[in-house]
């Protein structure tokens, strides 16, 4: 983690008709960071994520990543800035081959046109080798070799998981958005998924910004932690600091049903 | 379900492992397919060449059906109002510039793919059955423009006008075995290219466009330029198969079945050859067609033995029914179409003589 800023959320606000989604929310995400939003159920963790892909556009406030406000951009071109995203209910294309969902992702960094890639002709076939190449890689890396044609429709939940880590990885990211990466997975599962989360990070210096209801999780891997409630940042600290802030301990306990996190402020 | 290939069959490169034709005879499948039907003058019946030629264009027009519905999820009902677009557009160029049959062909392409982007607009804002409503716009206006614009060029109300027939120095295309040669180098070039777009960067953002346009849209592919291209393409495919088609029967006009119907055979042609697949439109087209002309035989003969009254009706009314239930009976059981059925039959001859 460095200090310089890769990404700053000044301001933000959304609203869905009555419902305020995000309420004047600022923050920064350092270089290399780590960074986890947490949160009770609808309090405006995808939605944050949203805004970042400028799938939704903040009715006020600015998002700046890298110098570039990413408002003013189509969601598309986002991507082609670095940043990648998974989803809480995983979005990957289902008719496609593990390895195609892959290889699909690799679209903002192909260079041959249309027309060669009709013709199979030159740069079109040399890179497509190229590519592929990088997406092998990927699929050693999340151990997925074995079911690297299989349709990613017909795969249990968890490898679905992985596979779209897997895909938004091969957009070789600045900035990875994981939008609960470990729900619904069991404890082995979720254990392979935060390592290969740490390697991501460790390894390759992608910067991370995870959202995760585990709080377990969280508290283990993340370096600093964000915390939403209603559409408002009402915490922001390290792990530490944020077990034992009273608002965070209010806002989980004042909760009605399930989520209170058993293992708070334990360990 | 990954495809299963025998044990032992491993590909020692990338570039390997993205061939479609890994095997020597496979390659003399392919060559003995293609020999077989340019020599369909010699052995054939005059039945047989003219089927070969119908089937041969309405395979392009399907295959371009196939990039825009089978593989980028976006329905059109318009496909037939483009092949009309193409055979004018083919048929002007021959006749009033003097151009060659195959410089109009791909200039066909282009002004029909034109027109096609055009009412692929609404693409951008609607889905769907929404979607299909709006291609549906394309089935009555351009039939409707041939009809009531630029008679003297267009036909007016007549709904026709000659097409020339291609030739080559003097060698005349003026039969079906003659016009063969022609339908089967376009629909291998067809194919070459569909097969193309369909294992590189574009086919991958059409299928991801298919399968979830949200994440397609936030891994980096604009929706909306991407599903212009893929009505670009399509139309382009029915500009090409509507040029052949006119110049194969001579004249081309609302009057030679360029209607809505036509435009939902060609989508029943899809959805029963299979959606999404390269093999799907050839499947499709061939077994709509030939199951059109036995029930046209079957029809007639039910028909003799009917009062006389009825005949005239059951006649007109045999062949919709007929294909609407073939529809209906791939929809209910084996909606993935001769395609998938294709694939089971291979895997199942490869594992013989152990079913299991
Ligand atoms: N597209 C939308 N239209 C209307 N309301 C929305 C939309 N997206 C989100 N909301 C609302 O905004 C609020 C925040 O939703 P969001 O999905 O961001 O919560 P979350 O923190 O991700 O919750 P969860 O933990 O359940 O995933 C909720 O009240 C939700 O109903
Ligand atoms: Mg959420």
């Amino acid at each position: 983690m460095s200090d310089a800023v890769q990404l700053s959320v000044e301001n933000v606000h959304l609203a869905f008709g009555g419902t305020q989604a995000l309420f004047d929310v600022s923050f920064n995400v350092c270089e290399r960071e780590l960074l986890a939003i947490i949160g009770p159920n609808g309090a405006g963790k995808t939605s944050m994520l949203n805004c970042i892909n400028s799938f939704y556009r903040p009715d006020k406030g600015r998002i700046v990543f890298k110098g570039n406000d990413l408002a003013r951009l189509p969601s598309h071109r986002v991507a082609y800035l670095g940043i990648a995203r998974t989803f809480q209910n995983i979005a990957l294309y289902t008719g496609m081959s593990v390895l195609n969902n892959l290889m699909a992702a690799r679209h903002v960094h192909m260079k041959y046109g249309m027309l060669a890639g009709a013709l199979y002709f030159g740069r079109a076939s040399k890179e497509e080798v190229e590519h592929r190449i990088v997406v092998e890689e990927i699929i050693d890396f999340l151990e997925i070799e074995h079911i690297r044609k299989a349709v990613v429709g017909a795969l249990p939940y968890g490898l679905r998981k992985r596979v779209e880590l897997g895909r938004a990885l091969a957009l070789e990211p600045e900035l990875l958005l994981l939008d609960e990466p470990m729900a619904g997975m069991n404890l082995e599962e979720k254990e392979d998924m935060a390592r290969f989360i740490l390697d991501i990070h460790e390894l390759q210096g992608t910067t991370i910004l995870l959202i995760e209801h585990d709080m377990g999780l969280v508290m283990d891997i993340a370096e600093r932690v964000i915390v939403l409630d209603f559409g408002i940042k009402i915490a922001e600290g390290t792990p530490d600091e944020i077990k034992n802030n009273p608002k965070v301990i209010q806002a989980y306990l004042g909760e009605e049903f399930g989520a209170i996190p058993t293992d708070m402020g334990s360990e | 379900m990954a495809i299963l290939r025998p044990a032992g069959d491993y590909d020692r490169s990338y570039r390997q492992d993205k061939r479609y034709i890994r095997k020597p005879w496979q390659w003399v499948i392919l060559f003995a397919s293609i020999g077989v039907v340019a020599t369909c003058p010699y052995w054939g019946t005059p039945y047989i060449i003219t089927t070969a030629n119908r089937i041969g264009y309405t395979i392009i027009a399907v295959q371009g059906l196939n990039i825009l519905t089978g593989y980028t999820g976006q329905i059109s009902l318009g496909q037939a109002a483009f092949m009309l677009v193409g055979g004018y557009v083919s048929t002007l160029v021959v006749t009033h510039l003097g151009l060659s049959m195959f410089l109009a062909l791909p200039i066909a392409a282009v002004g029909a793919g034109i027109v096609g982007l055009i009412f692929g607009l609404p693409s951008l804002r609607v889905k769907g059955f929404y979607l299909a409503m709006a291609t549906l716009a394309a089935q009555f206006i351009i039939p409707w423009l041939t009809k009531h614009t630029f008679p003297e060029f267009l036909g007016g109300t007549e709904g026709r006008i000659a097409t020339p027939v291609p030739q080559i120095g003097s060698f005349l295309f003026n039969e079906p075995a003659r016009f063969i040669y022609i339908t089967l180098g376009v629909l291998i070039i067809t194919t070459f290219i569909a097969a193309n777009i369909t294992r590189t960067r574009l086919g991958r953002a059409f299928v991801a466009i298919r399968d979830n346009d949200l994440a397609a849209e936030l891994l980096g592919v604009n929706l909306f330029g991407y599903k212009l291209r893929a009505f670009f393409i399509a139309a382009m495919y029915a500009g090409l198969a509507g040029a052949l088609k006119a110049h194969y029967q001579r004249a081309i006009g609302t009057e030679f079945g360029y209607s809505l119907t036509e435009s939902i055979v060609l989508l029943g042609m899809l959805v029963v050859g299979g959606l999404g697949t390269n093999i799907g439109p050839f499947l499709g087209a061939t077994f709509i067609i030939v199951m059109q002309d036995v029930s046209n035989v079957v029809g007639s003969n039910f028909a003799a033995i009917m009062p006389h009254e009825m005949t005239a009706r059951l006649l007109t009314s045999f062949r919709p029914i007929f294909f609407g239930l073939i529809l209906m009976f791939f929809l209910i059981f084996e909606p993935r179409g001769l395609a998938h059925r294709w694939q089971l039959f291979k895997a199942a001859w490869r594992l013989r003589p152990f079913s299991h």
